[in-house]
């Protein structure tokens, strides 16, 4: 019997295999998962249809009625953030995953290369970078329609070059490094040495640009709303709820105060989580 | 007896970890230093030979503190002291002299302004007498052109200059002890001779104490009165410095003593094997870093190198730095492919660039670094960087691959379980040896070995030796071993090449080495090769014509 007992009987948990990380990080993450939730099950715990309007009354106040008050047309604010979540999360989060894979793929594919290839793809994404975020947005979208895959596309085109440099300026290091030279002496070819022994020894800082990338693609998917050429009516992203709902700032309405809050909960929290991740990910570089 | 200078008393410093546990890094060390004496900490790394020398001016490295005992030096008693009042200390009556001068300089600084630097800080003296005083300081030092070698910039001159410049930095404030980390580690030979005078006989004259931190036995024997010896934090031998050469009473004096004295090699001779053509056949390479321009690169490196590397036979390749030992290297594995000349490997030709290699020419020939933590890759684990080789090259997977991973650990005596650590966790010595059982998992008849075992402690660097040498009667091997160290390359080698600036000056079997060495480099390089003997330092004369020649001091 007891030699059953001395098993080494461990229980498997983030902590055993090294990936504790901070309260501060955890409470990011619970917000994150608590905002990624709202928008997968939102439809079901709407009260209202979003797009209709139910109150006579506009910029209501918070009632047992309607929870978080009304917009400028006596639309159910709680309703239309719960559908806003999905907009803006699931925009900035498919545009933030483009952009940052491409970008980072294509950074370490320079850094390995180098030579012509990376001259020709550094000075190109250069010029890119040089045309103003917004304004290349507007054409855009002034262009080919707003759509959601538009919106995508050109956020992710927007955020681009700014991940392939970080990406590359990293990978550049790392390749001089001895372990890169011992790989390609033994005939490894680009796909194994970006993934396997460049990719690993970035991804601490990789991540925390990530982070701070999906913040400026939620605030100019905002700005896009803002301006009209985001989400359209009667559907609309947390940006675009801030916009309509602009003039009841004056009148202290929660139609304009939670909408702002529901952004910058999801920022804040996405960069708390991200700069406290496990240590074992973070300190890798 | 006169009172000592220093005298150091119950010394403890400890350090918090990142996981918070304490660790002592020096558990109670007491030693005395008398005015005017040379005293050498000497130990290997992470024996504690820095930090207790920093803890003489008062510091400690970030997340150390001093936790017990006392430092007593002149009539300063340093541990009670303040922050303030250690730095009215530092550089009038303790200074330091770091082990990288060149990056203890300041690049965009003119050498004067760094060098009269600590009497502007204390107000010693007006600067036009502070210059005086350096010049004459330089000249003390042997620098050439005293008068203007301070209006230069430290990348200006030579490695050996700037470290005595730096000496001369710390002797300006007349200071009573001067702390030498290490000064000559990163210096040439040929080099280290005109520093390590220039240092005697600065500090006879003045009769300045000093404290001298080395792993080097034979240097500090030319420099030091008394010798500490020195592990994990603990003092295990004090003694003269004739005394500690002669008859070390602790064992692991003795062992450091052992490891210095090399093992004449021994041939090893396989059966049948005159058949076989040679292993490595270097014929006319030329090899160069820069633009191409008329099928030439711009800066030449190699100039037409020959040679022949026999099957079970090892070749030394020496030299200073820059004199293209490691090109070499780089050359004939095709990370930098040469522009000229033929690689032959076991008899075939072996195409310039890595990419024109098949993996079985790829595989025979393997190459090992000099710095064992910046080539194994830190976020894989002692598995896989020796799993990838055996699928690379022989297609293993899953069982077979383990196994034959766990072979491989135990020819180079390392624990089987050792494999599912990340190199961050191993030591020096252990991670040479994946480094070298990742170039065996590619089965190769050849390996480049670039300086490996420089960066390690002598005692652990004999060990890496006697382990090439087992390997490469278990397994055939030959090996190219390239090495500023004389008498590392006497204790593996069959045969010696000796370069300067990209061409080889002269071949010859190493045994002959010492004795039979005609080229006038190869006879000054042999000459500046330290000797455990206190008094070979000033016996020693060099040709000075040679040494203007050939030496970069």
């Amino acid at each position: 019997m007891l030699k059953t007992l001395s098993f080494p009987l461990r229980i498997v948990s983030p902590k055993t295999y090294g990936y504790r990380f901070s309260w501060v990080g955890r409470i990011g993450l619970g917000v994150i998962l608590l905002w990624a939730g709202l928008a997968i099950f939102g439809p079901a715990l709407q009260p209202y249809p979003p797009g209709e309007i139910v109150d006579w009354d506009y910029f209501g106040p918070m009632s047992d009625q309607f929870w978080l008050g009304t917009d400028y047309l006596g639309r159910d604010i709680l309703s239309r953030i719960l559908m806003g979540a999905r907009y803006t999360l699931g925009i900035a989060l498919a545009s933030v995953f483009l952009a940052c894979a491409a970008g980072v793929i294509l950074g370490m594919v320079a850094a390995v290369i180098g030579g012509w290839f990376d001259t020709i793809l550094s000075r190109l994404l250069d010029a890119f970078n040089g045309i103003p975020s917004l304004l290349f947005g507007l054409v855009v979208v002034a262009a080919i329609g707003s759509s959601i895959p538009v919106l995508i596309m050109t956020l992710a085109a927007i955020y681009l070059p700014g991940s392939y440099r970080f990406a590359r300026a990293l990978a550049v290091n790392v390749n001089t490094m001895d372990f890169v030279t011992v790989a390609r002496a033994r005939g490894e070819g680009t796909p194994y040495l970006i993934a396997r022994e460049i990719f690993p020894n970035i991804l601490g800082p990789v991540l925390a640009d990530l982070g701070l990338r999906f913040v400026f693609i939620v605030l100019v998917l905002s700005g896009l709303s803002f301006l009209g050429l985001g989400v359209q009516p009667p559907y609309a992203d947390w940006g675009a709820l801030v916009r309509e709902n602009i003039e009841g700032l004056s009148l202290g309405a929660p139609a304009v105060v939670f909408p702002s809050l529901a952004i910058a909960s999801l920022t804040i929290s996405v960069n708390m989580f991200i700069d406290n991740l496990p240590t074992k990910i973070r300190d890798r570089s | 007896m006169t009172k000592p200078l220093v005298s150091v008393c119950d010394l403890k410093i400890g350090a918090v970890s990142d996981a918070g546990r304490k660790i002592e890094i020096i558990k109670g060390v007491s030693f005395d230093i008398a005015p005017g004496e040379i005293v050498a900490l000497i130990g290997e790394s992470g024996s504690g030979k820095t930090t207790i020398a920093l803890s003489l001016m008062g510091h400690t490295r970030t997340g150390c503190a001093i936790n017990g005992g006392t430092i007593r030096l002149g009539d300063h008693d340093v541990t009670a002291m303040s922050e303030g009042q250690r730095a009215q200390i530092r550089g009038t009556e303790v200074s330091y002299v770091p082990q990288s001068a060149a990056a203890a300089f300041n690049p965009s600084q003119k050498i004067m302004d760094q060098v009269i630097e600590i009497a502007a800080i204390h107000q010693l003296m007006p600067r036009a007498q502070a210059e005086d005083k350096a010049i004459e300081l330089f000249r003390a030092l042997a620098l050439p052109d005293a008068q203007t070698i301070g209006s230069r910039y430290p990348h200006q001159v030579s490695g050996g200059q700037l470290q005595r410049l730096s000496a001369a930095m710390a002797l300006i404030g007349d200071p009573k002890l001067v702390i030498f980390d290490e000064p000559t580690t990163a210096l040439d030979v040929t080099t280290q001779i005109e520093v390590l005078r220039a240092f005697r006989s600065v500090m006879q004259k003045g009769a300045i104490a000093g404290v001298y931190v080395s792993h080097d036995l034979a240097v500090v024997a030319q420099i030091a009165d008394r010798i500490v010896v020195l592990k994990g934090g603990e003092i295990q031998e004090v003694g003269t410095a004739e005394q500690i050469l002669k008859s070390p009473s602790h064992p692991y004096t003795q062992q450091l003593l052992q490891a210095f004295d090399p093992v004449p090699h021994v041939p090893v001779s396989f059966a049948k094997s005159e058949r076989f053509p040679p292993i490595l056949q270097v014929s006319d390479l030329c090899a160069g870093y820069g633009p191409v321009k008329n099928s030439a690169p711009a800066a030449k490196i190699l100039k037409n190198v020959n040679f022949t590397l026999e099957r079970g036979k090892n070749l030394g390749v020496i030299g200073e730095s820059g004199s293209g030992k490691s090109t070499l290297a780089r050359a004939i594995s095709g990370i930098l492919p040469p522009y000229r000349g033929h690689v032959m490997v076991d008899g075939y030709e072996q195409p310039g660039a890595l990419a024109q290699r098949t993996k079985e020419q790829l595989r025979r020939a393997q190459i090992v670094f000099q710095l064992a933590d910046t080539a194994l890759n830190p976020a894989q684990s002692v598995g896989a960087i020796l799993g990838r080789p055996l699928t690379f090259y022989h297609g293993m997977t899953g069982r077979a691959r383990e196994a034959r991973v766990i072979e491989l650990l135990d020819m180079v005596r390392l624990p089987a379980a050792i494999r599912h650590r990340l190199p961050s966790e191993l030591s020096g010595g252990q991670k040479q040896r994946i480094n070298l059982a990742r170039a065996l998992a590619a089965d190769p008849v050849l390996i480049l070995c670039d300086e490996i075992t420089s960066a390690l402690d002598t005692v652990v660097a004999a060990a890496i030796i006697d382990l090439l040498k087992e390997l490469q009667r278990e397994l055939q091997l030959s090996y190219l071993f390239i090495s500023h160290d004389l008498s590392t390359v006497e204790a593996i080698c069959d045969d010696v090449l000796v370069m300067y600036k990209g061409e080889v000056v002269e071949a010859l079997p190493a045994h002959q080495m010492s004795r039979d060495a005609t080229h006038p480099y190869s006879r000054l390089l042999v000459s500046s090769v330290p000797k455990l003997d206190t008094g070979w330092l000033s016996g020693l004369e060099q040709d000075p014509e040679l040494v203007a020649r050939f030496a970069n001091r």
